[in-house]
């Protein structure tokens, strides 16, 4: 299987199975249209006859290059994965959402978890809820060296002293088990001080920041719950935060909604406030909410995320690279191996969220949703149903993945939303599908137009 | 070759046989959390 596109003037055409990625002239692009396997040792006269207004003999030689990459198994290459699939078993759990928090000092209008204590009660996690928490991803992540965990909410520093001491408890246990703790912690920086810019430059591996964007589609959307905006707030903090972070990752991290389709303009202005690593993704919610994204914006959105590539690539080539985009971040050679691109997020499998009580979902998305509810830390017993269902998805169980040449880019997309919106893990969320493949398809244009120099 | 240019290795079914280690990051750990996002990770693994 092949996949083919124009990105920016650039002909790109995608072996899907071989992950290839070839840059070619509008010749190849449109023979392609043609040009098939079986490849016979000459262009055969019918498809010389269909490339009307080419010179024959330059299709005969494109013709005779095409088939070069198909001897060398670089284009139509099979689809032989499935006995992977059959692989695919339950893994151990070395990544856990923490929530720390059901409770947030914001009041976002498009909170998933529903302004923060995803519809149940506000509460924080105790400090010894955490630290057993700790015990349990130790005990259930067997060989996995690297352990995440990311504190989350709500607002994860309501829960403070929750955060300190689960660390403080992990790094004094991890080299007694062999394991190596990975801290991240995904903040609306209300409550962001010097002692906690300090703390979290020293221990967590990742921090994402959340804003907006321009300070109007930030206040918006993201205001207090007296109803102020939040963006004079958090800017100051996030500088004073990424000046001292060293080499370590950062995402200063973004939704964009109806309300900003000219997200863009919210890329450019967070890098505006020198920050470097970004991403804005698209909100996910119901469609019947005034700010959803639905399938009429679906033109404006490619159109700005062509934009967008436009001018990543032109500072690119420039040598004037100026950020980082989340989703059009990929290494055309050394990205994830075919098992995880397969396998995808891996929730509910490697991958769980525990709430503030110590209850164990599939991921953070999942929790609130009594059904996928898989235990707790306490007892430590993990519905092995729900595990096993979860560790049984991969992009051939979802049949509308498995003919998409998306497939081993996006790895069968977020369940939770699958779920959620389309009523079952197995299907697909057809307008993240849409959104998705369009910035994958962003990505390698970005990737191929360095290297194709 | 005169027509195309190939700009990566195109091993996705060498890193079949070899993969699934598990050292890498779990994709909703990074930065999305509502969009996975899988091709942008990185691989970790110490058997490359």
């Amino acid at each position: 299987m092949i996949h083919k596109y124009i990105q920016n003037g650039q002909y790109i055409v995608l072996d899907i199975c071989s992950g290839g990625v070839h840059v070619v002239d509008k010749l190849t692009y449109d023979l392609l249209d043609y040009a098939k396997p079986p490849f016979e040792a000459v262009c055969p006269d019918d498809i010389i006859a269909k490339m009307d207004g080419y010179d024959k003999e330059e299709v005969a030689e494109c013709y005779a290059e095409l088939k070069e990459l198909y001897d060398a198994k670089m284009l139509f290459t099979d689809d032989d994965y499935a006995q992977y699939a059959a692989m695919a078993m339950k893994a151990p759990i070395k990544a856990m959402c923490l929530h720390v928090s059901h409770d947030c000092n914001l009041r976002c209008k498009y909170c998933f978890a529903q302004t923060g204590d995803f519809g149940g009660d506000r509460m924080l996690m105790k400090p010894e809820t955490g630290k057993k928490a700790m015990d349990f991803l130790i005990e259930h992540s067997a060989n996995r060296e690297n352990l995440e965990v990311d504190f989350f909410g709500g607002e994860p520093l309501m829960a403070w002293d929750t955060v300190v001491e689960t660390v403080k408890y992990a790094r004094s246990i991890e080299k007694q088990h062999g394991k190596n703790f990975r801290f991240t912690i995904t903040t609306n920086g209300m409550l962001l001080d010097d002692e906690k810019i300090e703390y979290i430059n020293k221990e967590m591996s990742n921090c994402v920041l959340s804003l907006d964007g321009r300070k109007e589609v930030n206040d918006n959307i993201r205001p207090t719950p007296n109803g102020k905006g939040s963006y004079d707030i958090i800017v100051p903090k996030y500088q004073k935060l990424v000046s001292g972070r060293g080499t370590k990752d950062y995402y200063v991290r973004g939704t964009f909604t109806k309300y900003n389709l000219d997200f863009a303009n919210d890329v450019l202005h967070i890098n505006e406030l020198g920050f470097e690593q970004l991403s804005v993704e698209p909100v996910v919610t119901d469609p019947a909410m005034p700010y959803a994204i639905t399938e009429d914006d679906i033109p404006t959105i490619f159109a700005e995320y062509d934009r967008l590539e436009k001018i990543m690539e032109e500072q690119k080539l420039a040598g004037k690279r100026k950020f980082n985009f989340f989703h059009f971040m990929i290494d055309l050679n050394q990205g994830p191996c075919a098992v995880k691109r397969l396998r995808g997020c891996g929730c509910g499998n490697e991958y769980v969220a525990v709430t503030p009580d110590g209850d164990i979902y599939p991921c953070h998305q999942f929790v609130g949703i009594e059904e996928w509810k898989m235990g707790d830390i306490f007892t430590g017993k993990v519905d092995q149903k729900i595990k096993d269902y979860f560790a049984g998805i991969h992009i051939y169980s979802k049949e509308e993945c498995g003919n998409c040449w998306a497939r081993f880019y996006c790895s069968g997309g977020c369940n939770a939303n699958s779920f959620i919106y389309e009523g079952d893990v197995k299907k697909p969320h057809k307008l993240s599908c849409e959104l998705q493949k369009k910035r994958i398809e962003c990505a390698i244009a970005l990737a191929a137009a360095e290297k194709a120099e | 070759m005169k027509h195309i240019k190939t700009v990566n290795k195109a091993n996705l079914k060498e890193t079949a046989a070899k993969g699934g280690c598990g050292r890498c990051q779990t994709s909703c750990q990074s930065a999305c959390k509502t969009s996975c996002t899988v091709a942008n990770q990185k691989c970790e693994a110490l058997n490359k």
